[in-house]
């Protein structure tokens, strides 16, 4: 009976310097599935994932393969058995071509590489996996969903027949995402498993067919996707019922506090739109329409070539980050780990960096103000950590994400952009930062926010504008929110 | 999970002061080696033959703490040296008064420091290839003023900060020790020195945080220069100005910091270290000296200490 799974993982324990990350977890993998492992950040996926590749030993527990008892100890082996991880983070060398990174580990025989049968040898793994590349082309220069594939085919060419993707639609456009699937679903066809670990809930019921969840190193449930409604399993992972996403608020909507007129810059241009007080506004676009680089000139982080920027009525000339601030506009970059956050440095001087004038003296620094001033502001938004001398890469996504916006609470913004606040967030986090956004308009402040998740932009906004390619197409108000009606206006209705 | 904690600030805490342990074990291995070593008049000498170094080396502690580097310090050094005894000499023109030479000099090498740090800062170009030319430059000018000969200084106040001692203890280590403690200050508890350390650390994230960081990467080549020009005075001990001083400074400096577990990429390294990183270097090259060592070998032993330092310090491994 045991040989029907491909993969039995049984009673597997992880412990990290005394912390349990696993806690004795069962998981079965069949041949020929898409296996979606869901759960909060923190919950354990990861780390079961990487004791399945060989990158984590385990502490106790047992393996099976086909139903072979096996130990994996390292990458190596676990490579070997047939196991192929795709990591959030790729390892592809830029500067090397596709066929190169796809064969990295085996370039040739004797130290020689033979470049007429390398190149075909890559150019069939691409081909078979549904995609035209020029595989003599350098990873550097390709965009990051084919990044994505070039990392697949550089796990299958080793004979995976264990897949194991962590969150790889994070930087992906609907068609690219689209596209991966379509993949990912002849690759099963053909016997491979897959194990898909994801935060997105549409995402894991139209690609998969079944699923384990995790909470706090175990497993809280599991089954065929078919027999799970989105609830059901956002309250396995999470542990409550999450009463509602996204909370309601009645928005006093007061006078107009940003306004662009005609903004151009390096990839947009002639954008126009209003921002009032108290208001949340949605600025939808797919990835490269322009609108990070939108709300990066509005703030000083790029240089703008024509049009103008109203704040309070007055027209702003915001050059650097540091007139954007000294105006009032705050801006959450979209990624936080690389431009919100200082990693290796405390939560509290991460959370002061923006405040430095409040909590310092002649250019001294008081530790004890800097230290009231990171306990209150972290305690608004229950940022989770035992000690704020730790550093930030200490804490989880989600609650990195509130230390990037707790660093602007207590400087008199009056303009918040957001730029994708609530990417890689777990579900729990997520309500949370939504609540917190509900509470920042709910004291007049004007937010800006970008999303691509649309289900995210209809349940918070009030109003919406959509952008693609550069330009705004058009504007929403929250009566004639849709996904439809959004979507119609970025394919050009 | 506390206890967990706990282990972790403990090793940190054992990593943080290894140097001072190095330094601490290289003494008692000298004292026991040697029985001259610990005098006195050795430790002052000692100390007093590093100073411009110290001096010098924390200027390059806060370049190296943004992430850049700063080759020309040897070469802004031995041009202050020049320039300074020329313009306190008098017997081509009047000299020049004491404060009046010293402020021109520092604006003079602050000036490299200016050019320097606004091409880094504001174009965006190479901290390592800037400071490369400006070094060449530095020694270049500082030829030009000098003719390549040794200018006496002439002034006894010079001298005496040079040469005398207060109790024993040469002026010029406690001007070295008054710069260190400036120095770790700044770091550890003004604005300045939190976002010095932090633009090392994540330059992005720091500017979109509203500081402007283009300012202060500038003022730390500024502030080495500045630095540089006391270290080129001290380094003027046997009473001449001179453009052939300090060659090769720069390697020290950069060598002291990171034996005192600087990272080279920005965001780590604090003062306390680099000053026993100085003085590790300035200590081995002293007891071979007592120990007769003859030169070349001890530039070998020099770079295996170096290596062996940072190997020790389990860079790499601390992920």
């Amino acid at each position: 009976m045991d040989d029907v799974y491909r993969v039995m993982m049984s009673g597997v324990k992880k412990s990290f310097a005394g912390v349990k990350a696993l806690r004795g977890v069962d998981f079965r993998l069949r041949p020929g599935e898409i296996h979606a492992l869901v759960g909060e950040n923190g919950a354990g996926k990861s780390t079961l994932m990487k004791v399945l590749a060989g990158a984590h030993a385990m502490d106790a527990g047992e393996i099976r393969i086909d139903g072979k008892p096996v130990v994996i100890g390292t990458p190596r082996r676990g490579k070997d058995l047939g196991v192929g991880i795709v990591y959030q983070e790729f390892e592809l060398a830029d500067d090397l071509t596709i066929a190169e990174n796809i064969f990295i580990d085996r370039l040739g025989k004797g130290g020689i590489i033979r470049w007429g049968k390398l190149y075909r040898d890559a150019a069939k793994v691409v081909r078979d996996l549904g995609f035209d590349l020029d595989v003599r082309a350098k990873v550097g220069d390709i965009s990051v969903a084919y990044k994505q594939v070039v990392e697949i085919a550089k796990v299958l060419s080793a004979n995976a027949k264990i897949l194991i993707l962590d969150e790889p639609t994070a930087v992906l456009t609907p068609q690219e995402t689209e596209k991966l699937f379509a993949t990912l679903r002849s690759l099963r066809d053909a016997g491979v498993s897959i194990v898909y670990i994801s935060h997105r809930m549409d995402e894991v019921f139209s690609l998969c067919d079944s699923v384990t969840i995790m909470r706090d190193g175990e497993v809280t449930g599991g089954g065929r996707i078919a027999d799970f409604t989105v609830d059901g399993m956002v309250e396995l992972m999470i542990g409550r019922k999450l009463s509602t996403m996204y909370p309601r608020r009645d928005p006093v909507i007061g006078e107009e506090v940003l306004r662009l007129e005609g903004l151009s810059g390096g990839d947009f241009s002639g954008v126009s739109l209003t921002l009032h007080r108290g208001e949340i506004l949605g600025l939808f676009g797919l990835v490269g329409s322009g609108r990070t680089e939108v709300v990066r000139a509005v703030f000083g982080a790029d240089p703008m070539y024509g049009g103008t920027v109203w704040i309070d009525g007055q027209a702003a000339r915001i050059g650097s980050p540091h007139q954007g601030v000294a105006r009032g506009v705050a801006l959450i970059p979209e990624n936080r780990k690389e431009q919100g956050l200082v990693l290796d440095l405390p939560i509290s001087h991460n959370i002061s960096m923006t405040n430095m004038q409040s909590v310092s003296r002649w250019g001294v620094v008081s530790r004890v103000r800097e230290e009231e001033l990171s306990q209150r502001l972290s305690r608004l938004l229950t940022v989770k950590s035992d000690n704020l001398d730790n550093p930030a890469d200490s804490l989880s996504g989600g609650n990195q994400q509130k230390v990037v916006i707790a660093k602007w609470l207590n400087t008199g913004a009056k303009v918040i952009i957001m730029d994708e606040p609530t990417r890689g967030v777990d579900v729990g986090a997520k309500a949370e930062i939504y609540g917190i956004i509900n509470e920042l308009a709910g004291r007049g402040v004007g937010i800006l926010m970008i999303s691509s998740e649309l289900n995210e932009i209809i349940g918070m906004c009030d109003r919406v504008v959509v952008m693609d390619n550069g330009r705004t197409r058009g504007e929403l108000s929250r009566d004639d929110m849709s996904e439809h009606s959004i979507m119609k206006l970025v394919v050009g209705g | 999970m506390n206890k967990a904690g706990g282990a972790r600030t403990f090793w940190a805490l054992a990593r943080e002061s290894l140097p001072v342990a190095v330094l601490v074990v290289l003494v008692v291995v000298s004292s026991v080696l040697n029985k001259n070593f610990l005098t006195v008049q050795n430790v002052f000498n000692l100390l007093r033959q590093n100073s411009g170094t110290i001096v010098v080396s924390l200027g390059m502690l806060m370049v190296i703490l943004t992430g850049g580097i700063d080759l020309s310090v040897g070469s802004v050094a031995a041009f202050a040296s020049v320039l300074f005894s020329t313009l306190l000499d008098g017997r081509e023109h009047d000299a020049w008064s004491l404060p009046a030479a010293f402020v021109f000099t520092a604006a003079c090498s602050m000036g490299f420091g200016l050019v320097v740090g606004y091409l880094v800062a504001y174009r965006k170009m190479a901290a390592f290839v800037v400071t490369l030319a400006s070094m060449t430059a530095a020694r270049g000018v500082a030829y030009m003023i000098s003719h390549a000969k040794t200018i006496p200084i002439a002034n006894e106040w010079v001298n005496l900060f040079n040469k005398g001692s207060f109790h024993r203890i040469p002026y010029s280590v406690m001007l070295a020790f008054g710069v260190f403690v400036l120095v770790a200050l700044v770091l550890r508890f003004t604005v300045y020195g939190r976002y010095v350390k932090a633009v090392g650390s994540n330059e992005t994230a720091v500017r979109l945080s509203g500081v402007r960081t283009s300012l202060y990467v500038m003022s730390v080549y500024v502030v080495s220069t500045l630095l540089c020009t006391i270290g080129g005075i001290m380094e003027s001990r046997t009473g001449v100005g001179d453009a052939r001083v300090c060659q090769g400074l720069e390697l020290d400096a950069i060598a002291a910091c990171v034996i005192g577990g600087a990272s080279l990429s920005g965001g780590r390294g604090t003062a306390i270290n680099t000053l026993m990183g100085v003085l590790i270097l300035g200590l081995i090259g002293n007891i071979m000296v007592l120990m007769k060592v003859a030169p070349y070998p001890q530039q070998v032993i020099k770079g295996v200490i170096i290596i062996v330092a940072v190997l020790l310090q389990g860079r790499g491994k601390s992920r």
